[in-house]
């Protein structure tokens, strides 16, 4: 890649505390760094981990989310839930060659505005760090090989095109 | 006597175990020989590629593919019963999404040819030889299928209409999937031949499953007397139940085993993998990391758990190394 790389981030922030966190480092005119996209959800709680999964095969070269404090959870147990799935997942993605530093859980009060651009900006950092993950581009990677035998194979029998699609 | 109706079944990436199924139709599969000509079985009759080659496109009623794709060889086969077929039906677990062969995702394929041909230590190679794809002998070349950089399952390589799911499928499905065929009365295509639903619903155990699992600790199966009665799930095994399809009528559960995902995931779910740590995990008793990574330490192995059927067609599709 000879332009700079500037890592893509996406954020679940939960309704109640991290989004109002990050409204709030908004309006107190902090700054941090532009390279999140943030998705409210109602809960942390909410977020899948078929989600953080999908924004990786979909080009986030990291995936941040933010929820209430344990014990703090507008839905009495919904951040629970998430620390749980979160743990087995963060196992999973090492098992898949994601580590450390991609993917992280912060959890972030609605009074926590300068928590928000402080995990922001070290995320953002530490991402750019590790480099591209580009896992739509290793995607068409991979998928080369199968051109050059779809050539081979129209070459041998010329007569019609093979009806093929991915 | 008019022309019945031509089928092929082929083999790719696979164990044999889908064979096996059509064998276990029984008697039944005299009624599907008597409506169907079988012009190319290679696990049971000898056909060459160039008698399908010479064929008309189009001309093969249904092509049932078993296995996964990883060779040039597989990828070469499929496209051309592609062309020549109007169905193509997606056959079990390795042809959906890549089956047990897919978990070789996880590795390179140089690090697997690496160690099977040096270094693995009932191996007495000292020249280091492995298959060429091309060599010459006595002035002629022989030639070997490619290995590629990963499984792929057979939707990735070719448009496919139907999936047959299971590890092997069933004979109920299976018959099922040919009568649909011969009779014409066919689901849109994409359809997976089987309940569009978790294999909970069919499982006699469902009405002990609790509603808070609570799990203090995961087992496996060969570390507890299992309750031939109670949801698997809330005796500590990992049981794939709620992020797989029904279609199976539950045989694991019901032969006392916790279900391993063969079917695959329902229509609404994009990876069975995430969805079983979802509905699962969130269910587990501890509320501090520490106590949730001891538990979660009773699952050494978390993707060739969670994807042991499907890691071809999970959302990262393999590993990244």
């Amino acid at each position: 890649m000879t332009e700079k790389f500037e890592p893509r981030i996406v954020a679940f922030f939960c309704n109640w505390c991290t989004y109002t966190a990050a409204d709030l480092a908004g309006v107190s005119r902090l700054k941090y760094a532009p390279n999140v996209s943030v998705i409210r959800v109602m809960c942390s709680g909410r977020v899948d981990p078929q989600f953080v999964l999908d924004a990786f095969a979909r080009g986030a070269d990291g995936v941040l989310l933010g929820g209430c404090h344990p014990g703090d959870c507008h839905y009495a147990e919904g951040n629970y839930k998430t620390l749980r799935r979160m743990r087995m997942l963060e196992r999973l993605l090492k098992g898949m060659g994601i580590y450390d530093g991609r993917f992280r859980l912060e959890w972030i009060s609605g009074a926590e505005g300068e928590k928000v651009k402080t995990v922001i900006n070290e995320m953002t950092e530490k991402v750019r760090a590790l480099g591209p993950l580009d896992l739509p581009g290793k995607t068409l990677e991979w998928d080369k090989e199968l051109e050059e035998l779809e050539a081979h194979v129209n070459k041998s029998a010329p007569k019609e095109e093979v009806v093929h699609a991915r | 006597m008019p022309d019945k109706p031509k089928v092929a079944f082929y083999w790719c990436a696979s164990c044999g175990g889908c064979e096996e199924a059509v064998v276990d139709l029984a008697e039944d599969i005299l009624k599907v020989v008597e409506a169907v000509d079988i012009i190319l079985w290679p696990v049971a009759m000898d056909f060459k590629k160039e008698d399908i080659e010479a064929r008309p496109d189009k001309s093969i009623v249904a092509s049932f593919i078993n296995g996964a794709v990883r060779t040039s060889e597989q990828e070469e086969w499929v496209r051309l019963l592609r062309k020549k077929s109007q169905v193509v039906v997606s056959f079990g677990a390795c042809a959906n999404s890549g089956g047990i062969p897919a978990l070789a995702n996880q590795s390179r394929t140089e690090d697997i040819m690496k160690y099977v041909y040096e270094d693995s230590p009932s191996n007495d190679n000292p020249a280091k030889t492995r298959p060429l794809t091309e060599c010459k002998d006595e002035g002629r070349t022989l030639t070997l299928p490619s290995m590629h950089g990963m499984v792929r399952s057979l939707d990735q390589v070719i448009d496919v209409e139907y999936y047959l799911p299971g590890c092997p499928p069933t004979p109920k499905l299976i018959m099922g999937a040919v009568q649909a065929l011969l009779t014409g009365k066919l689901p849109p295509v994409g359809t997976v031949l089987s309940p569009n639903m978790a294999l909970c619903e069919e499982c006699k155990r469902k009405d002990s499953k609790p509603a808070d699992l609570a799990l203090t600790e995961f087992k496996r199966p060969h570390q507890v007397h299992i309750d031939p009665e109670k949801c698997l799930l809330a005796q500590g095994l990992v049981c794939m139940g709620p992020a797989t399809r029904a279609g199976c009528e539950a045989l694991c559960p019901g032969g006392n085993m916790p279900c391993t995902g063969c079917f695959g995931p329902t229509s609404r779910v994009k990876d069975q993998g995430a969805k079983f740590i979802s509905s699962v995990f969130s269910n587990i008793a501890p509320k501090d990391e520490k106590g949730i990574d001891a538990v979660l330490d009773g699952i050494p192995d978390p993707v060739g758990t969670f994807y042991r059927y499907g890691l071809s067609k999970g959302l990262l599709r393999r590993k990244l190394n």
